[in-house]
């Protein structure tokens, strides 16, 4: 039940556009279990604040068990999918090495020993938390990360100019979603299906028109 | 009595569990962006409707994830933690609140962790081969300003959820160090740990 199933069904290495994909004995990849588990403990405990900055030098550049190019179309598969997107990326790293037991070894992995550290910081908070310094404390924290989820929605703008959407539609979505989410409190499934699925029927009308035009290019230098 | 003490007894039903281990399974497939992006409609769930958390037990189960090493979506664990607590009564009932604490724990987190895994897991090899046609990209680009949207919200209500009772002059401390703390790390490379630190120290001063 265990046995991963090789992402590419080319037999010839050579010929697939993703060679290094093809499930060879002297591919770069977690030795064992115990060492995808290890591994991803470890990386999971130095991501203080985000670990997309973690995981690409822990695993593309020390472990080598993915190469740059890999990792950017992993982690653009596991950006797509719903879900924590260091958790989506431990699933497909575990799969692929390991087959289903090698998923849960990547989520195992991830969380059980972060999860463990944070509920002993919860219950020694929990000890201190009527004190007022501590309670002060906190809200100052909370401003900081507050501060920080909003910077990561900025950071995620400058990808804006590159969608096919627009920069005018765009902002038009995010603050109706704003709108519906946090000053109406509209459930986030309704949201998701009116909003989201307008802004996906307007991008994807956008993706053709925007594919054609290249295609067009592409023609039009080839005859000249 | 402390504003997170304000909610230490609720009854939690076998019904109430299963309904949040449900609400939790669902936004499990709806956290397009990662785990906080569903945080609004926790907060709408857990603190607006169910009154199952207090807002400040909300917020400081988002901050201290974040102040802790891992994956950010362990913050579910702690909403989780904190309403076992609170279904036993508070910390201070000892061991039962513990062993409640850390059910809600493990409920919340294998609800938000497990469905989006066996998706990715069904799909991981599927969104490999189409990820280069029209409709995978658009479905990519759609979501994105909707994720900034939800991002938004999310930081939005950290902010507003702990100023029930401020002066304003606290609300404008605290509003500038959010804005402040957002403006840094969007534009330079500074550690988020001495953001942290140093929002610690403004509060601890009594200036937020």
């Amino acid at each position: 039940m265990s046995t991963p199933t090789p992402l590419n069904e080319s037999h010839d290495p050579s010929q697939s556009a993703h060679p290094s994909h093809s499930a060879h004995s002297g591919k770069p990849g977690p030795k064992s279990r115990a060492d995808l588990f290890i591994s991803l403990t470890v990386l999971a405990l130095q991501g203080f604040g985000g670990v997309l900055a973690v995981v690409q030098r822990e695993l593309v550049e020390r472990k080598k068990w993915l190469t740059n190019e890999e990792f950017v179309e992993q982690w653009s598969v596991a950006q797509i999918l719903p879900g924590p997107n260091v958790v989506n990326l431990g699933v497909m790293i575990g799969q692929r090495t390991f087959g289903p037991s090698g998923a849960l070894i990547a989520l195992a992995g991830l969380l059980t020993f972060p999860l463990l550290i944070l509920l002993v910081l919860a219950a020694l908070y929990s000890g201190v938390s009527d004190q007022p310094w501590v309670q002060s404390a906190l809200r100052g924290m909370n401003s900081v990360v507050a501060g920080l989820i909003i910077a990561t929605a900025l950071k995620m703008t400058s990808a804006l100019s590159k969608n096919p959407i627009g920069i005018f539609l765009s902002a038009v979505f995010a603050v109706l979603t704003f709108s519906a989410v946090a000053l109406l409190q509209i459930p986030l499934l309704y949201v998701l299906l009116v909003l989201g699925g307008a802004s996906c029927v307007v991008a994807y009308r956008k993706t053709l028109a925007l594919d054609l035009t290249r295609q067009r290019a592409d023609e039009i230098k080839e005859r000249a | 009595m402390s504003a997170f003490d304000t909610l230490n007894s609720i009854t939690m039903t076998a019904i109430d569990w299963a309904h949040l281990f449900m609400h939790f399974c669902v936004l499990s497939f709806l956290s397009v962006g990662g785990a906080i992006s569903a945080a609004p409609d926790m907060h709408r769930y857990l603190v607006v409707e169910n009154h199952m958390l207090s807002d400040l037990q909300f917020s400081s189960s988002i901050t201290l994830a974040q102040v802790a090493p891992g994956p950010n979506v362990l913050f579910v664990s702690l909403m989780g933690w904190n309403i076992g607590l609170n279904s036993a009564g508070g910390i201070q009932a000892g061991w039962t609140a513990w062993c409640w604490g850390l059910f809600g724990a493990l409920l919340c987190m294998v609800a938000i962790v497990l469905p989006s895994s066996v998706m990715m897991y069904q799909v991981s090899q599927w969104g490999h081969k189409n990820s280069q046609r029209p409709f995978v990209r658009a479905f990519k680009s759609g979501l994105a300003p909707i994720v900034i949207g939800l991002m938004l919200s999310t930081g939005w209500l950290l902010q507003r959820g702990q100023h029930t009772d401020s002066a304003s002059s606290t609300l404008i401390a605290s509003w500038g160090l959010t804005i402040v703390t957002a403006l840094l790390v969007w534009k330079t490379r500074i550690h988020l740990l001495w953001l942290l630190a140093l929002g610690a120290l403004l509060g601890a001063l009594g200036i937020m």
